[in-house]
């Protein structure tokens, strides 16, 4: 356990001046923004010069650049970021709001194209070379070339507009005043096109790694002891080959959690789930640009813990992570 | 020439080469064939396609010529796709060699910046730099160069870590050559050849992006887009599907040839490297 522990604190701190980079640039595309917070209180309120003058000196913009800078990172420790002008609301309660359901979204793809995926690409490495696995790896890679929000555009054509199997959009029905497990269900209804969009993209890529690593793990030499020992073929794949194969994939999962948070921008919009993603669009269209910055805030945040959880789930799986640096 | 042979071997690379030179062809005579704008109206509005041969694709919602946009589209996909991804690698391998050359502070740095930049979604930032800077040609490429060159710098800093240390670098230092000098004459064209290696993924990631982005209304408003296309056909998905569909076959087929083109590379190269 203290291995993961020191795992933990020496990511914990380069995590912090990833973070401190990332509120900085955040910080410069704000100011390289036309227009300032007044100016997009007064469009919406009204007022005259001396009402923005005013303003502006009780906002604090009319300090220096890194008085200003200053002012953003004690606000920012104070978890406040900033009032959206859209919303009118505090930015932190509107992506507080939305996040949930991103995180339901996100976990549900990442759960398909991880499980299907390392599925596939067992069944296809399995027999390196075969006629399966060369299909299995032109298909993932036609797969792969599709963008998701056009295959988005296709389910929603065939499924919910011909066979009207599925809802076409949103993330429960309105007004329907379910409870409980009904509820749930209506959530997952809506659910399965969004998610089969955003995760069969990465399954690819998922199939594509596993494929490849199983391949390397079949030229190591415990396979050959395997062999010798006699065990049967499927054993070999199951527990030695794909098993082994299998850890490269994890640390894959950390990488592609920020990839997935900027896929489903275009995934939610496509099917109007209110999340993250599609409050990056409204941000976008209601030029609010301090939303749209904390939203990116907040992904870099999450992408920070997401990679955490998986390294220390790596550590957890993998015996050698971090034995090494006992004396350090 | 044996080269050429090597590299069309395989079905695979065969079918990408011949797609990447369709669309090359169609990017080319698109001004010629479609002399007209694009965006012009040419017909009714909403006419199906293979129905009226002036208009083989039929027109969209406000009577436009679809074949023409779609050859137009091919035009800006291309751009955009090849000079976002040499802008990527450039950047890349210029930090990434200045990265592992000077080493200390300087790298310490350098990597940090390059860990923020993959920590923060690259579509949720290029979709904040375009909103940002405002939508042109110009801002999308560069909104998607500055979200791809991460890959580029932590290859290209991988082997200029390991070419330092060669002799004909310590031969450079003693005759007197300045070290900013040695890090891009002598380190950086040898460390070249892994971070292009990435080229075709970083080619198809970017006609992805921009396509993305003109689909959320961020493209260029003077440029016919395949992502645009697509947003526009979106609205009438129910009676004329047909409009989203074929710019969407067309940007799959593009970004498939792309890497097929791009593994058949790789594999000669990896064949003629295994025979030496």
């Amino acid at each position: 356990m203290t291995r993961a522990l020191r795992l933990l604190r020496r990511r914990l701190v380069g995590s912090v001046f990833v973070l401190l980079i990332v509120v900085i640039g955040s910080f410069l595309l704000l100011e390289a923004a036309p227009g300032d917070a007044v100016d997009a209180y007064i469009v919406s309120t009204g007022g005259d010069a001396g009402m923005i003058e005013l303003l502006r000196h009780r906002w604090g913009l009319d300090q220096s650049e890194l008085t200003r800078l200053a002012n953003y990172l004690w606000a920012l420790l104070h978890l406040d970021l900033g009032q959206s002008v859209t919303f009118s609301r505090p930015i932190r309660d509107v992506i507080l709001e939305r996040l949930p359901t991103t995180l339901i979204l996100m976990g549900s793809a990442t759960a398909l194209s991880f499980g299907l995926g390392s599925a596939l690409g067992i069944y296809a490495g399995a027999r390196p070379g075969s006629f399966r696995d060369r299909f299995l790896s032109v298909g993932s890679l036609a797969l792969y070339a599709v963008p998701g929000f056009w295959l988005g555009l296709v389910l929603i054509v065939v499924f919910a507009v011909d066979l009207r199997w599925l809802p076409i959009g949103g993330i429960e029905t309105i007004a329907s005043a379910k409870t409980g497990f009904s509820r749930a269900a209506d959530i997952a209804t809506h659910l399965v096109l969004p998610v089969s969009a955003l995760g069969f993209i990465y399954l690819a890529l998922y199939l594509r790694m596993m494929r490849a690593s199983m391949a390397e793990a079949w030229r190591q030499d415990f396979v050959l002891a395997a062999r010798a020992r006699g065990l049967t073929r499927g054993r070999i794949v199951l527990a030695h080959v794909a098993r082994n194969a299998l850890l490269p994939l994890v640390t894959m999962l950390g990488l592609q959690s920020a990839q997935m948070l900027g896929g489903s921008v275009v995934i939610e919009s496509v099917f109007a789930v209110p999340g993250l993603g599609r409050l990056a669009q409204e941000a976008v269209a209601g030029r609010d640009t301090p939303l749209l910055l904390g939203i990116i805030l907040v992904s870099a945040v999450l992408v920070i813990v997401i990679n955490l959880l998986v390294d220390l789930a790596y550590a957890f799986l993998d015996p050698r992570v971090g034995a090494g640096e006992a004396s350090a | 020439m044996s080269r050429l042979r090597r590299f069309l071997s395989t079905p695979e690379a065969v079918a990408g080469a011949l797609i990447l030179a369709l669309l090359a062809v169609m990017a080319l005579v698109a001004p010629l064939l479609f002399s007209g704008d694009p965006q012009a109206i040419a017909g009714p509005a909403l006419q199906p396609p293979f129905q009226d041969w002036s208009l083989p694709l039929g027109t969209d919602r406000l009577g436009r010529d679809v074949l023409a946009e779609l050859f137009h589209g091919a035009r800006t996909s291309l751009a955009v796709g090849l000079a976002a991804a040499a802008a990527a690698l450039l950047i890349g391998a210029v930090v990434g060699t200045l990265a592992g050359f000077a080493g200390g502070l300087v790298d310490e740095v350098l990597m940090r910046v390059t860990d923020a930049f993959q920590t923060v979604p690259s579509f949720l930032l290029a979709l904040a730099f375009v909103s940002i800077v405002g939508p042109s040609l110009g801002v999308v490429v560069a909104a998607i160069a500055l979200s791809a060159w991460t890959g580029p710098a932590r290859v290209a800093r991988a082997e200029v870590l390991s070419i330092r240390e060669r002799d004909y670098v310590a031969g450079a230092r003693v005759i007197g050559m300045h070290p900013l000098e040695i890090a891009f004459r002598e380190v950086l064209p040898n460390a070249l050849p892994p971070v292009l290696a990435l080229s075709s993924v970083i080619v198809a990631a970017a006609i992805l992006t921009e396509a993305a982005l003109s689909f959320l209304g961020l493209g260029d408003p003077n440029r016919v887009t395949w992502g645009g296309m697509i947003a526009e056909g979106r609205t009438v998905l129910r009676t004329a599907p047909f409009l989203s569909i074929v710019p969407g076959v067309a940007l799959v087929l593009t970004v498939l040839g792309v890497y097929l083109a791009g593994e058949g590379v790789v594999e000669s190269t990896a064949v003629r490297r295994s025979l030496s």
